[in-house]
């Protein structure tokens, strides 16, 4: 099957919450940037404020390095554009939402290592998006 | 102090419609606390606590409770979606147990199917100030295709097949062909589900519940005022609530919070799942049953494929009768919110109201369980345990 990219949508803008503003500028820049914790020493995912593991505020953002693994994903079938939403495990440690693109979707599947790619939205800068490696 | 028996569930309604063009929200709330109100033989006026959730129309519980004219000094809106009614009866029980009501009023309604919502196929913003909601929106995440990714890592983890997932919703809807109000009450085969289309892959049409206008309410009593009313007197027992999420990252979609709430609420009920007589599990997918019996512990974690492969889930033909009014799958989803049916349903067979040809031969224990939110990225557990006294 054919890839088609559905359009992605964006909610909000990127300092609609100020803590997490570098993250979507590191997006626009092409860099996917995963919060890691002086506190406690873990990454964590979706990106926040505190630390989800330890509450430390002593909070960095670290360029990842693209590389990953799908750990679930289902194919939206019942769309106008079928698309393939996914939970990819970063090289980095964190488990993330995202979607599958740029392949035959029925081909998807669990343990597939996946490659960072910035796929554009509406209103919005790109969104880290992953396609089979 | 323990709650087992601090409460008893005297009154139970469901709403007849599956369909309420020509009724308000408000008013379908409305008409679920007369009908709890007749079934229990109690008055408004006896009323003195009120508990609904995101689906009252208003400011939490406020509007509900002037529409309804209630002089209550107990309120309590909270809301983990589906499941709020589950933990609303627990809640209830603390209240009762702490002096702060003796009858407590829970309503909940809503008309998705008259609204034409495309419940669960349709991503939602929301507010953008929920902090998930800028990493997750642009993926696209709907109801089912989040559901999906559970039921897709349960297969790669544990081997379960679609073939098994679907003896759910053959199950459903053995029970829903007794059903008169039910929505669907055509009796389906495996091959039936499995041949329906694929809506978020690995789950098919048939793997989903209904879209369904509604609703229901309970009544919440304290002992001495169950012991003066002429029903069957159904004592809760056991009660537990949990929430799951993504954990930080470590994401793990081969449980739920079922596992932490219902080993709370078998503990406070001092019974264990080998004993149940009957379960009402939340069914808002095929999927979600399935997990929500392994964490229940009902069987092993991972063989819930097995488990209710054959009819299992059947009345009078498994070992674990089920939602035997149809669940959401077949009978009714009122407001996208499946928990106060799980109840209703538990109550109809501890009561021995149930169909006759669904009806649990002595069903003296029974639990009720629900999933609110998504079970593949946060949701909200509450598990219920009660007994026919």
């Amino acid at each position: 099957m054919a890839y088609q990219q559905r359009k992605i949508p964006f909610a909000g803008a990127i300092d609609s919450n100020p803590e997490t503003k570098p993250f979507f500028e590191g997006c626009a820049a092409g860099v996917l940037k995963v919060p890691h914790c002086a506190g406690c020493g873990k990454a964590h995912w979706y990106p926040r404020g505190v630390c989800p593991h330890c509450m430390s505020q002593n909070l960095s953002w670290r360029d990842a390095s693209g590389q990953g693994t799908i750990y679930s994903f289902s194919v939206m079938k019942r769309a106008e554009v079928p698309y393939c939403i996914a939970y990819v495990t970063l090289a980095e440690g964190p488990t993330v939402l995202t979607n599958i693109v740029d392949c035959d979707l029925d081909t998807v599947r669990i343990g597939q290592k996946v490659a960072l790619r910035f796929v554009p939205t509406e209103g919005g800068p790109p969104m880290p998006m992953f396609t089979p490696a | 102090m323990s709650l087992n028996g601090a409460a008893y569930i005297a009154g139970a309604y469901e709403h007849p419609t599956r369909k309420a063009t020509d009724k308000s929200v408000a008013l379908l709330h409305a008409e679920c606390a007369i009908g709890a109100l007749e079934d229990a033989g109690l008055s408004k006026s006896d009323v003195d606590g009120y508990f609904c959730a995101g689906d009252a129309p208003g400011m939490g519980p406020i509007s509900m409770v002037d529409y309804l004219n209630l002089k209550v000094r107990h309120m309590d809106a909270t809301d983990i979606g589906g499941s709020s009614y589950l933990l609303h009866v627990a809640h209830a029980a603390e209240a009762i147990a702490a002096g702060r009501c003796n009858v407590a009023l829970i309503t909940l309604a809503g008309r998705p199917r008259s609204e034409g919502m495309a419940t669960g196929t349709t991503p939602r913003a929301g507010n953008v100030a929920q902090p998930d909601v800028q990493f997750e929106y642009p993926y696209g995440p709907t109801v089912v295709n989040v559901y999906a990714m559970v039921a897709q890592r349960h297969m790669h983890e544990y081997g379960t097949t679609s073939e098994q997932l679907a003896w759910i919703k053959v199950a459903a809807s053995h029970h829903a062909q007794y059903n008169p109000h039910a929505m669907l009450r055509d009796v389906v085969t495996v091959e039936d589900v499995v041949k329906s289309p694929v809506v978020a892959s690995p789950l098919h049409r048939l793997d989903c519940c209904v879209i369904s206008d509604g609703g229901g309410a309970l009544l919440v009593v304290r002992p001495e005022i169950a012991a003066s009313l002429k029903r069957p007197k159904v004592k809760v027992i056991g009660m537990g609530e949990a929430p799951k999420g993504q954990m930080g990252g470590n994401v793990d979609l081969t449980y739920s919070g079922a596992r932490f709430s219902g080993a709370a609420a078998f503990e406070m009920a001092k019974v264990k799942p080998g004993d149940i007589k009957y379960a009402s599990i939340y069914d808002s997918f095929t999927i979600t049953v399935l997990v929500q019996i392994e964490d229940l512990g009902f069987c092993e974690k991972g063989k819930g494929g097995a488990f209710v492969a054959d009819g299992n889930l059947i009345s009078g033909v498994g070992r674990l009768p089920f939602n035997t009014d149809g669940g959401g799958l077949c009978n009714n989803h009122p407001a996208n919110r499946g928990g106060i049916t799980k109840v209703i349903e538990a109550v109809r067979q501890l009561r021995g109201e149930a169909h006759p040809k669904v009806q649990v031969a002595n069903c003296d224990l029974a639990v009720a369980h629900g999933t609110g939110g998504l079970l593949g990225t946060r949701h909200g557990s509450a598990t219920l345990i009660m007994e026919r006294e």
